[in-house]
């Protein structure tokens, strides 16, 4: 626990960066800043889940352990995704969103 | 515990062969690995003990069990399917042993899932299914649609387990705890349960497709190898679709009321976008997409009913969905690696030159629009007297409405097949036997699960215990 702040404070920072991450993802067109959008979002949720047990569950770490299985899964998303997205520049030596599509409706 | 010990085993003896083997000898691991899965396949119907570990994370009943068992009948016909594309089409970018690495990752995922007690091993399982089959998609990383449909999943799936965490961190907080059953004791109805309720389905919805978030799927499908889309649209559909049905029924009850407005909107919406979005569609691979959209729309009746008669009617469909739909795609995975062709007009007089194709193709497609003789039917049949039970009419209604609309569209390759006359028909061509071998287990599926009706008694005698 923090002196003098509150769990409100805190989730209210952790729900803006979420949405900041939801609206980066929905209006970016390169790749790597819709990574950076969901690395936001899955930080949000990772502050969320120590806040919550902090404040309101500390008798068990389930919020806690949760949030480094996170990080651990968030790490190896993104490795994937930058390695697809290498080979997609060496096919098409861009990494816009606008350039690369070829399927449609 | 039995089937997920055998299967890291198995893995284990592919990455071993892998490195002893020499280059020219890699195609001999195809068979290698189809005996060795065919044996868990088997050893799999052997009954198992109930129980849970890792205190109550991982659980194991009876249902469970069946439905692994399903996924892994569904998926060594996916396996028979694809080694004639894996021996003669990608065998010179030497990563066959990768495929079968990758895919028995990926169905590991979807054990840990279907099983999970808790949402954290639900998480771990759903990414552990998800991205190898992100790398799987990437197979051939020479081909611009391969890597751009990879792209396009794994941004989606992040985005969707990102939204589905925050789900579970607000029913966290409301529920306090992450079991399952702690989650369906604790939990009080609230804004923030029902805020979590709304951004969990979400995350799960992008999974199975339904509609506002079926957006990536006809790409994804389009672009990716054919034995992949077909393992995408069956095996991890259905695992996806068991675990939303298990949570929804299971821990969060109290929400009922919630949940089934949205499951009501989210099932309209995804039959209606499925099958008028598939009406248009050329590509083979498309046009079934779509169509899993709005099958996917269809078992979405069977949740909205929320009993164990709801349980059994979606076990039961998406068991004929699966084998269904490993029918249509095994044709039009013949069809492609012999002539790498996969449009519909290309299908114009395919009666004449390939009977037996074309039958496979005409059983499967029926079975997906739900006529009498072949499985399809009953199944449909039972999840319309699962919503029409619980007094959803105007729901059943539209159902019809939309299963009029695709009989339209799956008559559309038949029609191609059986009725239009073409000079340049796709010559007669004779796959290998496991090709065969897998048609002819999706066809007998197709047959037997709609006719046979202790495999259905057997289903409702599982799903109470859900």
């Amino acid at each position: 626990m923090i002196a003098n702040v509150s769990i409100y404070e805190i989730l209210t920072v952790s729900t803006l960066l979420f949405f900041i991450g939801l609206y980066g993802f929905l209006t970016r067109k390169n790749l790597i800043t819709l990574l950076m959008s969901i690395e936001l979002l899955l930080n949000a949720s990772v502050i969320n889940f120590v806040v919550i047990n902090k404040y309101m569950f500390p008798d068990f770490l389930q919020g806690v352990y949760f949030s480094i299985f996170i990080i651990a899964v968030a790490a190896s998303e993104t490795a994937l995704a930058i390695s697809i997205i290498i080979n997609l520049y060496r096919l098409k030596v861009s990494v816009n969103v606008d350039k690369t599509e070829t399927m449609k409706y | 515990m039995r089937h997920e010990i055998i299967l890291l085993v198995l893995i284990l003896i592919l990455l071993v062969f892998e490195i002893f083997t020499k280059t020219e000898q890699k195609k001999s691991l195809i068979y290698l690995a189809l005996g060795l899965f065919a044996i868990h396949t088997i050893t799999g119907f052997f009954q198992t003990t109930d129980g849970q570990l890792f205190g109550g994370s991982f659980r194991t009943n009876p249902l469970i069990h069946f439905f692994k068992n399903v996924l892994n009948v569904g998926v060594l016909i996916i396996l028979l399917q694809s080694t004639d594309w894996l021996r003669d089409k990608v065998a010179h970018l030497n990563k066959i042993p990768e495929f079968f690495i990758l895919l028995f990752s990926s169905l590991i995922g979807m054990y840990f899932m279907i099983s999970s007690g808790d949402f954290l091993m639900f998480y771990i399982g759903l990414e552990l299914s998800t991205l190898p089959l992100v790398a799987l998609v990437a197979y051939n990383s020479a081909d611009i649609k391969g890597t751009e449909a990879a792209v396009k999943l794994i941004m989606t799936a992040a985005l969707a387990s990102a939204i589905s965490l925050f789900g579970m961190t607000m029913l966290y907080a409301t529920g306090g705890s992450l079991f399952f059953n702690m989650i369906s004791y604790q939990l009080q109805v609230s804004p923030l349960a029902i805020m979590g309720l709304v951004f969990f389905f979400s995350g799960v919805a992008f999974k199975i497709s339904l509609a506002p978030f079926h957006f990536w799927t006809a790409d994804v499908y389009e672009g990716a190898p054919i034995g992949i889309t077909s393992y995408l649209s069956v095996i991890s559909k259905g695992a996806a679709i068991f675990i939303l049905t298990t949570i929804l029924f299971k821990v969060l009850p109290v929400l009922s009321d919630y949940w089934k407005y949205i499951v009501w909107g989210v099932a309209v919406l995804t039959m209606f976008i499925g099958n008028l979005f598939a009406l248009r569609q050329q590509n083979m691979k498309r046009f079934l997409a779509f169509s899993s959209i709005a099958q996917a729309g269809f078992i979405l009746m069977g949740v909205i009913n929320g009993d164990a008669f709801g349980a059994t009617s979606i076990i039961y469909f998406v068991m004929i969905y699966i084998f269904s739909n490993l029918g249509a795609f095994g044709v039009v995975q013949a069809i492609s690696s012999a002539t790498g062709k996969e449009n519909m007009d290309d299908y114009v007089g395919l009666y004449r030159t390939n009977p037996k194709l074309s039958l496979v193709m005409l059983m499967a497609l029926f079975s997906l629009a739900g006529i009498p003789p072949v499985a399809g039917f009953f199944g449909k049949f039972f999840l319309y007297t699962a919503a029409a039970e619980k007094g959803y009419y105007l729901l059943v209604f539209l159902a019809v409405v939309n299963v009029t609309i695709s009989l339209y569209y799956y008559l559309l390759p038949v029609r191609a097949m059986f009725l239009r006359k073409s000079d340049d028909a796709i010559p007669y061509f004779k796959s290998n036997w496991p090709m065969r071998l897998g048609l002819l287990l999706a066809v007998a599926g197709i047959f037997v699960i709609g006719l046979y009706s202790p495999i259905y008694n057997y289903i409702v005698e599982l799903s109470k215990l859900l």
